[in-house]
């Protein structure tokens, strides 16, 4: 039996906009697995932005718990988290987030940056491993600014793999990208899944789910569906299919 | 989070903005290195001062009639005879702070010699004179102490008056001048020494036997003052009292009436003019330090706007595990990186700057160490001051709003 890696009871969250109290999430539970790949999906306003910040640890909710790796988050201090978010959790953005003018093996580098226990020499090492991982051996010192959409969220991809985490968050990865090079991201969030990470992706596009283990749908504020997919989709052949662009 | 790490971070971040971290510099540079160059500058002048002071005697006292207004009629000094001979040879013997005593008279009028003629004046001293003054006869040889006996007509004379007397340029020794009709045999050549401070000739000068003056040119019996030096510089304060002591009893001065004698040291002429030099000095290094402020506001200037451009790599990095303190530190080590890189570039240009003025205007400069460590730390101290509050506002963002920043 597959260790709980995330688990959320009741999990609420209100913010104050002027005299108004929003609720954007109104008790929402649920158990991931170690190795499973779920879509979360919803439309906008449907709390998946803030859901993901609490997944992330980068929020905390007003009320519930909320265990990642059996460890409870919801009374950590900022430093606390901030640490929880350096060993426990890889994020991959929809803009990438790359530092501007740096290498790839730089940006990869820097969660291990913030990890005083990772001498350099180990740091470069795993930096390689994970780059050569998404495929991007060849590409060490591009810099950011020289490499493409597909490329640079790659490199984000690897930057997430880099401290080993108990949880890949994926927001909106393939949402800058074109059809075909979502679908290169996907075939590598596939083969993250075989090789068991625990990946969560957050999309609001449907078509995301047919490629994953589990689609958990949010809608104002509240879990409308959550059922497993037992007939995952492969982007590999999906991309096969797919017309040869003019390249 | 190791301060290795985060010293690497920030210095990527600044070498990735070459341009913009130095142009941040500048302001810092030209801050330190106008500091060094006005202290250096104002340095120079006091010690070039001090060693002119120094070069007339830094322990010389003299001593003038003071003030008398027993009759109520104030009269000029030298008009006074509360100065006698005896008090020369009371204060020659009994003094022990002293290391050499001299009386000075003076009588002013015309040199002569053939057809050449000088105004100027005859000094009479003892034989002390020249150590006090720090005189040395360049050619021929001092009076002697038979020659001061016997008031004979001998004298010493300056550069000044051989050019003068002199202009075919005839060896003065041996040669007779006339003073006032009265002839004088040149018996030795004071070495040339120039200007002093006060934009005075030192080589306009004619000495001779004290007594020679008193009874052949001016009839006299009082003194126009006594020139003494004392022991050393730190010893003229006790050489002082001691004379005034003695010369109160030697008048028979009561202890409520003020001094008929005036004592004046060299010391009080350098403590006034080191008060000036002094105060140069500081406004220059006001003026220099305002520069190292507004060098430090550039900077804060600069980080702020840096913070809030890269708001979303704070974002990123606090997603990544970057704590708040990590924040903080970075931009920290960057203000100070700037600041004391700039301070080191400073520190170089302000020399080089200091030796510019030395060889192009010939100013007197002088480079203290203290001031280039003082400018180093302020300049630190600047990077961390004005460097923490634009920090701190980057540790305290919250990471969600900074990666949804654009």
């Amino acid at each position: 039996m597959a260790e709980n890696v995330i688990e959320l009871h009741d999990i609420r969250r209100n913010f104050q906009v002027g005299d108004e109290t929003v609720h954007a999430l109104r008790g929402v539970s649920f158990v991931i697995k170690e190795g499973e790949f779920v879509t979360i999906m919803g439309t906008s306003g449907s709390g998946k932005s803030t859901l993901l910040n609490i997944l992330g640890c980068l929020d905390t909710p007003t009320s519930g718990e909320y265990l990642l790796d059996g460890v409870p988050v919801r009374n950590m201090r900022r430093a606390q988290r901030a640490i929880l978010r350096n060993r426990k959790i890889g994020f991959v953005f929809q803009n990438y987030n790359l530092l501007a003018k740096t290498t790839a093996i730089e940006n990869v580098e820097l969660p291990l940056m913030y990890n005083s226990a990772v001498s350099a020499a180990e740091r470069r090492k795993r930096a390689i491993d994970a780059l050569t991982s998404v495929g991007l051996a060849d590409r060490l010192e591009h810099k950011s600014n020289q490499m493409s959409g597909g490329q640079m969220q790659r490199v984000a991809i690897a930057r997430a793999l880099v401290n080993n985490p108990a949880v890949i968050l994926a927001d909106e990865a393939t949402g800058n990208l074109d059809t075909r090079t979502s679908f290169e991201i996907l075939v590598l969030f596939q083969q993250l899944h075989k090789e068991g990470k625990t990946i969560i992706f957050v999309t609001h596009n449907p078509d995301i789910a047919l490629y994953s283990s589990r689609n958990i749908v949010l809608r104002d504020g509240r879990i409308v569906e959550d059922k497993q997919n037992n007939n995952i989709l492969s982007a590999a052949d999906a991309l096969a299919q797919l017309p040869v662009s003019d390249e | 989070m190791n301060a290795g790490n985060l010293f690497k971070i920030a210095w990527r971040a600044l070498f990735n903005n070459k341009m913009r971290a130095f142009l941040t510099m500048l302001g810092i540079i030209i801050g330190v290195a106008s500091v060094i160059t006005m202290l250096a500058i104002g340095q120079g002048s006091k010690k070039s001062i001090q060693a002119q002071i120094a070069e007339m005697g830094s322990n010389i006292i003299m001593i003038h009639p003071g003030a008398d207004r027993r009759g109520g009629v104030r009269m000029d000094p030298s008009e006074m005879q509360t100065l006698k001979l005896e008090d020369y040879e009371v204060l020659r013997n009994e003094c022990i702070y002293l290391s050499g005593i001299s009386p000075n008279v003076s009588s002013s009028g015309q040199l002569v010699s053939g057809n050449n003629n000088y105004p100027s004046s005859v000094t009479g001293v003892g034989l002390d004179y020249l150590d006090i003054r720090q005189l040395t006869i360049a050619e021929g040889s001092m009076f002697t102490n038979m020659d001061v006996q016997s008031a004979a007509k001998v004298c010493i004379i300056g550069k000044t008056i051989v050019d003068n007397l002199f202009p075919s340029g005839d060896d003065p020794l041996g040669k007779v001048i006339r003073f006032n009709q009265v002839p004088f045999r040149v018996i030795g050549v004071l070495e040339e020494k120039g200007y002093n401070s006060m934009g005075m000739d030192q080589d306009d000068i004619v000495l001779a036997p004290y007594t020679t003056v008193m009874k052949r040119l001016l009839a006299v019996t009082y003194l126009q003052g006594i020139f003494a030096s004392a022991l050393s510089e730190d010893m003229t304060d006790y050489a002082t009292e001691e004379i005034s002591e003695i010369l109160r009893r030697q008048h028979g001065i009561k202890a409520d009436e003020d001094d008929d004698f005036q004592i004046r040291s060299q010391q009080e002429l350098s403590s006034m003019l080191s008060t000036t030099t002094n105060l140069m000095t500081t406004l220059l290094a006001c003026i220099a330090g305002i520069s190292l402020v507004v060098g430090g506001i550039g900077i804060m200037n600069i980080m702020y706007v840096s913070v809030t451009e890269r708001t979303k790599e704070i974002g990123l990095r606090m997603s990544v595990g970057a704590r708040g303190m990590d924040i903080l530190a970075q931009f920290l080590i960057e203000a100070v990186l700037i600041s004391v890189t700039g301070g080191l570039i400073g520190v170089l240009m302000g020399c080089g700057a200091t030796f510019a003025v030395k060889w192009i205007a010939h100013w007197p400069v002088y480079i203290q160490v203290w001031s280039v460590i003082l400018s180093f730390l302020v300049c630190t101290f600047t990077g961390i001051f004005f460097g923490w509050y634009p920090a701190k506002k980057a540790a305290n963002l919250d990471p969600i709003e900074a990666l949804r920043y654009e």
